[in-house]
C-alpha cells in the first residue's frame, strides 16, 4: 500500500482526490488553508479530472454553494475553522435538512475574542445539534481514512446526512506523519460513484425540496433525520468494518478503547489529544495503575450503547474535555454524564477542563490526573465535578 | 390542448403552462406573474432557487409545487452561493448547460434577498462568472415578513417600519441601484424588465439563455397587498413606472447600454400618475414628491448619457 509523510490537511486533500469528488466550494481560513490549496494545485496539475473548485467569497456561502452542488447530484466537500464554521452555521442546518451528504473537515480552532488559531473542540461542539455527523480524528491517517469513510455512510441509502471530519489544529492539521494510502482502484472499489436520494436535474418528475412545512409535516421530517442518525450507527459500523477488511484499519467501533480490559479508571476524550492519552496509559500500567483509554470516534451520533459498556465495568471515568459550555460543563462530559443516568451503571465522574486554545496536555498531566481520580475512587468521593486542570494560580 | 392555426399565429408568448394554477399568490400578484414568464420562457427546463420570501409561499407549501420545474428552497441571503454550486455541479457531471437545449440555471429571489442581505452571494455569483441567471423581482419591500422597507424601497414610501404619521416618518432614502452594482462587475447581460411588458421580458430571458457568462434581470414587479393597490392595477401600475421613466427598461451587455422604454426621445409621463395609484404613497406631501420627480428625472438623465456614451 503507498505510504506517504503529509500533514493533517494533505491527507484530508489526498481523500478528497481519491474520493473522486466533483464539486468543492471554499473559504481560507488558517489553519485549514492547505486542504484548498493542495486541491487546488491537484486541479492546477490535472491530477484530478471532473473537479470543479468553487472559490467562494464567504464561508455562508461556501456551504451555501455546496448545498447547491449536492442537490445537483455531485460528491461534495468543503473544509473550514472556527470563525468560519460558525458563520456557516445556518447552512449547516439546511444540508442536514435538505439531506444531503456533504462531507466537511473542520480543523478545529479556537473561538475568538481573544484571536487564537490554536486547538479547542468547541467549534464543532457548538454545531451538535444541526444532524451533521461528527468524526474526530486522532491522527493524520484516521484524518485520511475518516475522510474516505465519511462519504460512504453520508451517501448511504439510510442515512443522507452530510458528515463533519474533525482535526486538531497544528497538532494535526500542519504537523508531517506517514499516511497509508491504498490504491485509487481499491479505493474505487470501496466508494463507488455516488447515487443520490435526489437530484435538481430530474425534468421528467420534477419536485421541490424544502418547501414550507406546516406542522402537519414538519414534524415527521425531523423524526427521519433522528431515524436516519440512529441508523447511521449501524452503517458507520458495518463501513467500519468493511474498511478494516479491506485496508487494515478497523473502524467498526464508535468508541475506540485502550487497554480498558480491566481497568479501574478510564480517560475518556476525543480527538489528538487521545494520542497523548495513550502513551500515558502504558506509562501508568507500567507504574501499576489500572487504566485505560476511550477515545470517542464519532461524537454524532453519540455512541451510547458502547458507552454503557464500558461504564458498566470501570469505577471511574475521567472526561478531558478540550471545550467548554459556558454555564455548564465540558461537552463531552454532559453528553456521556446523561447517557448513563437511566443505567445502572454509574462509575464516578469527573471533568478536566484541559488544554483550551492549544495549551499542550502532557503525558506528565494526564499523569497527576490519575493519581487524583484514584484518590477520588478511594475515597468513594469526588473534591469537585468540574476541574480546570490547566488554570494559572 | 391543440390550439387551432389562427389563434397560434397571433400568440407572441408560449402557450405552454409550466406554472400552474393552486399556487398561492395574493390575487395581481405581480411576482407570481413573472414566475409564469420564465418558467414558459425555459419551458420547464430550468432549475430554480427560491431563497425565503413571498415566492416562498407562492411556490406552495410541501407536498406541492407549483413549478413545473425542479425548484430548491434556499436560504435568505444564498441565491447567488446555490445557483453557484448547482451550476458547477452541471459542470462537473458534463450537462449541457444554458443554449437552447441546455439547462438553464434561475436564481429567484426577492428585493431584499438581493440587494441587501444576498447583495454579497450575488456579486459572489457576478465576479466568478458562472453561467446561470438571477432575477431579482423587485417589489420594493420585504412583503413576505409584512411589508418592511428594503434598500430598494423608494424615498416617500409607507412600510410598517417606515410609517407615515404625525411626526411623518417614510422612507427617507431614495432607491438603491442594484443594477449599477451589478454592471459594475461587468456582467455577461444585465438589464431591467416588467411585468407590464411581457414580450420585452420573454425577449430578455431568451438572451440570458444564449448568453455565456452570468446574467441579471431585475423585473418590476407590483404588489398590490404592500403597495396597497387596487389588485386590477399591477399591469397599468407597471406600465406607467416605465413611462414615468420610474423604472425604465434598459439593457447591458458587453459594456454597451440600451435604452428599451420609454422613448428616449419623448418627456416622460409626470411621477405623480404612477404614485396616485398606490396606497404606500399617499402620506406624500408635495415636497415629497417633487423630491422623488427631481430624483426620477435625474436618474433618468444619466441612464440616457450612460446609453449615448456607451450605446
Ligand atoms: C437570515 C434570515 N433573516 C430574516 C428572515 C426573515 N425573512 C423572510 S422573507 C423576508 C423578506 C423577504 O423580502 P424580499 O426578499 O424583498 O422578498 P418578498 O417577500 O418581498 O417577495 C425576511 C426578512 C429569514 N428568512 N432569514
Ligand atoms: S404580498 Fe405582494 S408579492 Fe407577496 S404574494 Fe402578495 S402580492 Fe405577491
Amino acid at each position: 500500500m503507498p505510504k506517504k509523510v503529509v500533514s493533517g490537511n494533505y491527507a484530508a486533500a489526498y481523500a478528497v482526490k481519491h474520493a473522486r469528488v466533483e464539486v468543492v466550494a471554499a473559504y481560507p481560513i488558517t489553519p485549514q488553508t492547505s486542504i484548498i490549496e493542495k486541491i487546488a494545485e491537484f486541479i492546477a496539475n490535472g491530477e484530478v479530472e471532473n473537479l470543479q473548485y468553487v472559490p467562494v467569497e464567504s464561508e455562508h456561502s461556501a456551504m451555501a454553494a455546496c448545498i447547491g452542488a449536492s442537490a445537483t447530484g455531485a460528491r461534495t466537500f468543503t473544509a473550514t475553522s472556527a470563525q468560519g464554521l460558525a458563520l456557516m452555521h445556518e447552512m449547516l442546518h439546511w444540508a442536514a435538512g435538505a439531506r444531503l451528504p456533504i462531507v466537511m473537515v473542520d480543523v478545529n480552532r479556537a473561538m475568538a475574542p481573544p484571536w487564537s488559531v490554536w486547538d479547542d473542540q468547541t467549534d464543532s461542539l457548538s454545531q451538535r445539534d444541526t444532524g451533521w455527523l461528527q468524526f474526530y480524528a486522532e491522527n493524520n491517517q484516521e484524518v485520511y481514512d475518516g475522510v474516505l469513510m465519511a462519504f460512504k455512510i453520508a451517501e448511504h441509502e439510510k442515512v443522507n446526512l452530510p458528515v463533519m471530519i474533525v482535526e486538531s489544529a497544528f497538532i494535526l492539521s500542519h504537523t508531517y506523519d506517514v499516511v497509508d494510502m491504498p490504491e485509487q482502484e481499491e479505493i474505487d472499489e470501496f466508494l463507488p460513484p455516488r447515487k443520490p436520494l435526489y437530484t435538481l436535474t430530474d425534468f421528467e418528475n420534477p419536485f421541490s425540496v424544502g418547501a414550507l412545512g406546516t406542522p402537519a409535516d414538519y414534524y415527521e421530517f425531523r423524526y427521519k433525520i433522528a431515524k436516519a442518525m440512529e441508523e447511521a450507527k449501524k452503517v458507520i459500523k458495518e463501513v467500519g468494518k468493511e474498511y478494516g477488511e479491506r485496508f487494515g484499519r478497523d473502524y467498526s467501533q464508535m468508541i475506540e478503547l485502550y487497554r480498558t480490559d480491566d481497568a479501574e479508571i478510564v480517560f475518556m476524550g476525543m480527538g489528538s489529544l487521545m494520542g497523548t492519552v495513550k502513551e500515558a496509559v502504558d506509562i501508568l500500567r507500567s507504574e501499576g495503575y489500572k487504566v485505560g483509554a476511550a477515545k470517542v470516534r464519532w461524537f454524532r451520533p453519540f455512541p451510547r450503547e458502547e458507552l454503557y459498556e464500558l461504564a458498566k465495568n470501570v469505577e471511574g471515568i475521567a472526561v478531558l474535555d478540550r471545550n467548554f459550555s459556558f454555564g455548564q460543563e465540558g461537552i463531552l462530559f454532559n453528553e456521556a454524564k446523561g447517557v448513563l443516568y437511566n443505567t445502572d451503571a454509574r462509575p464516578i465522574m469527573k471533568n478536566y477542563i484541559v488544554g483550551l486554545g492549544g495549551r499542550d496536555l502532557t503525558v506528565n498531566d494526564v499523569k497527576a490526573i490519575a493519581k487524583n481520580m484514584k484518590e477520588i475512587i478511594e475515597k468513594g468521593k469526588l473534591d469537585r465535578e468540574i476541574e480546570w486542570y490547566h488554570l494559572k494560580r | 390542448m391543440e390550439l387551432p392555426a389562427d389563434v397560434k399565429k397571433k400568440l407572441t408568448l408560449p402557450f405552454e403552462e409550466h406554472f400552474y394554477a393552486g399556487h398561492t399568490a395574493c390575487q395581481g400578484c405581480g411576482a407570481a406573474l413573472g414566475l409564469r414568464y420564465v418558467l414558459k420562457a425555459y419551458g420547464g427546463k430550468a432549475i430554480f432557487t427560491i431563497p425565503a420570501c413571498c415566492s416562498t409561499i407562492i411556490a406552495g407549501p410541501w407536498p406541492y409545487t407549483a413549478l413545473n420545474a425542479p425548484l430548491f428552497h434556499t436560504a435568505f441571503e444564498t441565491t447567488g452561493a446555490v445557483i453557484s454550486g448547482i451550476e458547477a455541479a452541471l459542470k462537473a457531471k458534463g450537462y449541457k448547460v444554458k443554449g437552447e437545449d441546455g439547462i438553464m440555471v434561475v436564481g429567484w429571489a426577492g428585493d431584499g434577498g438581493t440587494a441587501d442581505i444576498g447583495l454579497q452571494a450575488l456579486s459572489g455569483f457576478l465576479e466568478r462568472g458562472h453561467d446561470a441567471l438571477y432575477i431579482m423581482y423587485d417589489n420594493e419591500a420585504y412583503m413576505n415578513t409584512g411589508i418592511q422597507r428594503s434598500s430598494s424601497t423608494p424615498y416617500g414610501a409607507w412600510t410598517t417600519n417606515t410609517p407615515g404619521g404625525k411626526k411623518h416618518f417614510l422612507e427617507q432614502r431614495p432607491k438603491k441601484k442594484v443594477i449599477d452594482i451589478v454592471i459594475a462587475h461587468k456582467p455577461a447581460y444585465a438589464a431591467t424588465a416588467s411585468v407590464a411588458y411581457p414580450e420585452d421580458f420573454m425577449r430578455k430571458l431568451k438572451k440570458a439563455q444564449t448568453i455565456k457568462g452570468p446574467a441579471f434581470i431585475q423585473l418590476f414587479a407590483p404588489c398590490p397587498t404592500g403597495w396597497r393597490s387596487p389588485t386590477d392595477k399591477t399591469i397599468e401600475i407597471a406600465r406607467l413606472a416605465v413611462q414615468t421613466a420610474y423604472f425604465p427598461l434598459f439593457e447591458y451587455e458587453n459594456g454597451k447600454y440600451k435604452i428599451n422604454m420609454p422613448s428616449p426621445n419623448k418627456e416622460p409621463k409626470p411621477l405623480e400618475e404612477f404614485l396616485k395609484l398606490q396606497g404606500r404613497f399617499k402620506y406624500m406631501t408635495k415636497e415629497d414628491i417633487e423630491t422623488l420627480q427631481e430624483w426620477v428625472l435625474r436618474e433618468w438623465e444619466e441612464l440616457k448619457k450612460k446609453a449615448e456614451v456607451f450605446g
